[in-house]
């Protein structure tokens, strides 16, 4: 299935969840925060959530700012 | 003496916690990491700010952290609203950032109006505000130097009110030096610097003029030796709070002589 990722579209498997999405992306342990469709998804519920076809997903993490 | 020392070490408390260095720096333009840490450390400071963006997807792995060398268990991390010219994307980035920080409540809101001058949208600074004090955050807002606007924030329940001393980056100085002090004779959260010094005696000036802190980047990242200005930085705070808490002398237009005049011999 298709999901837009920090812009970007990109095919996943079906089915898959957010945890199965930060795996694939090789984040797993990452200090990083997620929003789905601009909901917070806690990494708590990860396992939990299930993504869907066409979700807009943002993963984001602190960097060098004023 | 121990008087005078008690007036030396006092700290400023913000959302509960009291802070001993009134230097908060951010994280930003520095070459790499390493000149991070060590700038950051010579400036002595406690809270640092760090911006929120996406994670590069499929980038090194190992690529290291910020947060490895300015560490949440050492520094207080401002997470920044930088960027942002509209309340409910700023109210998104604190969400964020409190979810990367683990329930953390402590962010710096700031709306942008222009990317010219990056002057603060304050009409949007106080739609966010609001939204995000009802939300439970700890709200320090970098807004301009108006002293109405700064006390409608604290009123709205920020827990600090960062005015401007000048446009971000611009190394200017403090712009309106009239206009702290009303803001900082009317307050009752701390009221801190946040943008426009240049140089170590522009920290000095806000912090005679009573502020009880400066937050700043530029002015370090971008100086020829930043791990030296951040060391500069950190004794002009010092020195300049001190300066307040002595009181200066009054402004006169003429001399008036150290030596006496009694005893003279010619």
């Amino acid at each position: 299935m298709q999901i837009q990722l920090n812009g970007e579209n990109r095919n996943i498997p079906d089915h898959s969840n957010a945890q199965n999405l930060v795996e694939l992306l090789e984040l797993t342990g990452k200090r990083l925060a997620m929003e789905v469709n601009r909901e917070i998804v806690p990494r708590t519920t990860y396992a939990q959530h299930q993504l869907h076809e066409g979700d807009q997903i943002e993963i984001v993490h602190a960097i060098g700012g004023g | 003496m121990s008087e005078n020392a008690n007036l030396r070490d006092d700290g400023f408390v913000v959302a509960g916690t009291t802070y001993h260095s009134r230097l908060l720096v951010g994280s930003g333009k520095y070459k790499d990491l390493e000149e991070t840490r060590q700038a950051t450390e010579a400036s002595g400071a406690e809270i640092i700010t760090v911006a929120i963006r996406r994670t590069n997807i499929g980038q090194n792995p190992d690529e290291p952290n910020l947060l490895d060398v300015v560490p949440p268990s050492r520094y207080t991390i401002l997470p920044n609203t930088a960027g942002c010219y509209t309340a409910e994307d700023a109210v998104r980035t604190c969400r964020l950032a409190r979810e990367l920080l683990d329930g953390h409540k402590l962010v710096k809101l700031e709306v942008l109006g222009d990317e010219k001058t990056l002057y603060p949208d304050v009409t949007a600074t106080l739609e966010a505000a609001e939204t995000l004090v009802k939300e439970g955050f700890d709200v320090m807002v970098y807004t301009s130097d108006d002293p109405i606007l700064a006390k409608r924030l604290e009123d709205i329940g920020c827990c600090a009110v960062m005015p401007l001393a000048a446009p971000i980056g611009s190394g200017l100085g403090i712009q309106n030096k009239y206009n702290l002090r009303t803001i900082i004779e009317n307050a009752s959260v701390p009221i801190l610097v946040d943008a426009g010094v240049g140089t170590a005696s522009d920290a000095a000036i806000a912090m005679e003029l009573g502020c009880d802190g400066v937050l700043m980047n530029t002015a370090i990242a971008g100086a020829q030796n930043p791990v030296l200005m951040a060391s500069a930085m950190k004794k002009a705070i010092e020195a300049g709070r001190e300066a307040f808490l002595a009181g200066r002398i009054p402004r006169k237009r003429y001399a008036s002589a150290s030596s006496p005049l009694d005893g003279t011999f010619f």
